[in-house]
C-alpha cells in the first residue's frame, strides 16, 4: 500500500480481491446507507414473518405440527436479531431500526402483508416463500461486508428445515383427502405468484443493482435468481400433484430453463406502497407487542440497577 | 427513557461448541445485565446443540485495536515472519525434521 492509495481504493481493492469489509474500516457513506437499508429490511422481514405464521400455532393439527411450527417461528425471531446485530455495527442503533418500522418509514418483504387463510398456507409459506428466501440469502453469505455474511451463514443453515417441514406438510395434505389436496392446491394459487415476486422488480427497474453488485452486496440479478426459483419448484409441484397458477408456465428447450407469464407490477407495487391486505395489521401487531412488552425492559433495567447498589454496598 | 430498547446495554456472546474446543464469537445481544444476557443468548444460539458453554462480555468493555494502528502493530510481524516459520529452513528432506 502506498502512500497516494486513497481511502476510496483501498475500500473498493478489498472487495475487488474477496477480502470482507469490517465494521472499523473506512467505507463509503453510501455503502453504508445502503446495508443499513437492506440488512434492517431483512432484519424486519424476519420479525414480521412471525405474524402469519403465529397465527396458526394454536391451531396446528397435531401436537408434532405444533411443536414445529413453533420452532420455526421462534428461529425467525432469532434471525431478526442476528440481523439487527449486523445492522448495529454501521451505527444504526435498535430502537432507531424498530421506530422505522413502525413508522412506516421502513420496508419489509411484501410477501407477509398476505393473510394466512388456511392451514394449508403454512405448507405453501415453507415450500414457496422459504424456497425463494433461501434462493436470495445463500449468495448474501458471500456479501462484502463481513458481518452481514456471518449473520447468513447461520441463518442459511437453520432455514433449510423451514422449507422441508412446508414441502412435507403439502405432501401430507395432497396424499390426503379430496379436500385437502383441494386446500392444498387453494394455497399454492395464492401464494405462487406474490413468491414469484419476493425476488424484486425485473433487472430493468432494478434501482439499487448495479451499484450494490460493484460492491459485491449483492452478487446475482433479481432475474436470476427469480428463473432459478421457478426452474426448481415446477418439478416439486408436479411431485405434488398440484398445479402452479400460470398458464404461460412451459419449458424452453433453446433456454433451458422455464418460461413463465407476466408479472403484475401493480399489485406488487400496491403491496410495497401499504396497500396490500395486511399492511396495517402487521405493523398494529409489531407495535402493540413492542408497547405491549415496555414494562419487561424497564423491570429488567430496575431489577440490574437493583443489584448495582446492592453490589456497590455490599462492597463498601 | 426506559422504554427504550437502547438503554439495554450491547453484550458479545461466545459459545464452546464442545468440550475441548475455545469459546467463539457467535453474535451480539441486548440485555439490562449479564444473568439476563445469558438467558437472552442462550435462547437463539445453541438450540441446535452448539454448544455446551456460554460466556458473555459487555460489548463496551472490548478494547479493539483500530485500523490506523495497524502499521505499527502487524507491519513489524511481516517483516520478520519470514524467519518464523519451519520454511525458511533448509534442512535434508528424508530426516523427517
Amino acid at each position: 500500500m502506498t502512500d497516494s492509495t486513497t481511502l476510496p481504493e483501498i475500500f473498493q481493492g478489498r472487495i475487488d480481491s474477496e477480502e470482507k469489509i469490517e465494521p472499523r474500516d473506512w467505507m463509503p457513506d453510501a455503502y453504508r446507507k445502503t446495508l443499513i437499508r437492506q440488512i434492517s429490511q431483512h432484519a424486519h422481514s424476519e420479525i414480521v414473518g412471525q405474524l402469519p405464521e403465529g397465527n396458526w400455532i394454536t391451531r396446528a393439527p397435531s401436537l408434532r405440527r405444533k411443536a414445529i411450527l413453533l420452532a420455526k417461528v421462534q428461529d425467525e425471531a432469532g434471525h431478526g436479531l442476528y440481523l439487527y446485530s449486523a445492522a448495529e455495527t454501521l451505527g444504526i442503533s435498535r430502537e432507531q431500526m424498530l421506530e422505522q418500522l413502525h413508522s412506516g418509514k421502513a420496508k419489509y418483504s411484501s410477501i407477509f402483508n398476505y393473510p394466512t387463510l388456511t392451514w394449508a398456507d403454512i405448507g405453501a409459506i415453507g415450500w414457496l416463500v422459504d424456497s425463494a428466501a433461501i434462493i436470495n440469502q445463500i449468495p448474501l453469505c458471500r456479501c462484502s461486508y463481513g458481518p452481514y455474511a456471518r449473520a447468513m451463514v447461520r441463518i442459511c443453515k437453520e432455514e433449510s428445515f423451514h422449507q422441508r417441514q412446508g414441502y412435507e406438510l403439502l405432501m401430507t395434505l395432497c396424499q390426503g383427502s379430496e379436500e385437502q389436496k383441494a386446500m392444498a392446491q387453494d394455497a399454492i394459487n395464492r401464494w405462487w405468484w406474490p413468491s414469484v415476486m419476493m425476488f424484486g422488480p425485473g433487472d430493468a427497474n432494478s434501482t439499487h443493482s448495479a451499484q450494490s453488485m460493484q460492491w459485491k452486496i449483492k452478487r446475482n440479478s433479481n432475474d436470476e435468481l427469480r428463473q432459478k426459483f421457478v426452474d426448481q419448484a415446477v418439478p416439486q409441484a408436479e411431485y405434488l400433484g398440484l398445479t402452479l397458477p400460470d398458464p404461460d408456465l412451459k419449458w424452453n428447450e433453446a433456454r433451458g430453463h422455464y418460461d413463465f407469464g407476466e408479472i403484475d407490477w401493480d399489485e406488487f407495487y400496491q403491496v410495497v406502497g401499504g396497500n396490500g391486505p395486511c399492511n396495517h395489521e402487521r405493523i398494529s401487531a409489531r407495535i402493540k407487542a413492542h408497547e405491549d412488552g415496555a414494562w419487561v425492559r424497564e423491570a429488567a433495567l430496575a431489577y440490574a440497577d437493583k443489584q448495582r447498589q446492592r453490589a456497590r454496598k455490599a462492597a463498601a | 427513557m426506559p422504554d427504550k430498547i437502547g438503554r439495554l446495554p450491547l453484550w458479545e456472546v461466545f459459545i464452546r461448541g464442545k468440550r475441548g474446543l475455545d469459546h467463539k464469537h457467535a453474535g451480539s445481544i441486548h440485555a439490562a445485565d449479564g444473568e439476563q444476557a445469558l438467558q437472552y443468548a442462550r435462547d437463539p444460539y445453541p438450540r441446535r446443540n452448539e454448544g455446551c458453554s456460554i460466556w458473555v462480555v459487555k460489548s463496551a468493555d472490548i478494547i479493539a485495536s483500530q485500523f490506523e494502528d495497524n502499521d505499527s502493530l502487524f507491519d513489524p510481524a511481516i517483516d520478520k515472519m519470514i524467519y518464523r516459520h519451519p520454511t525458511f529452513y533448509d534442512v535434508p528432506e528424508d530426516l523427517k525434521l
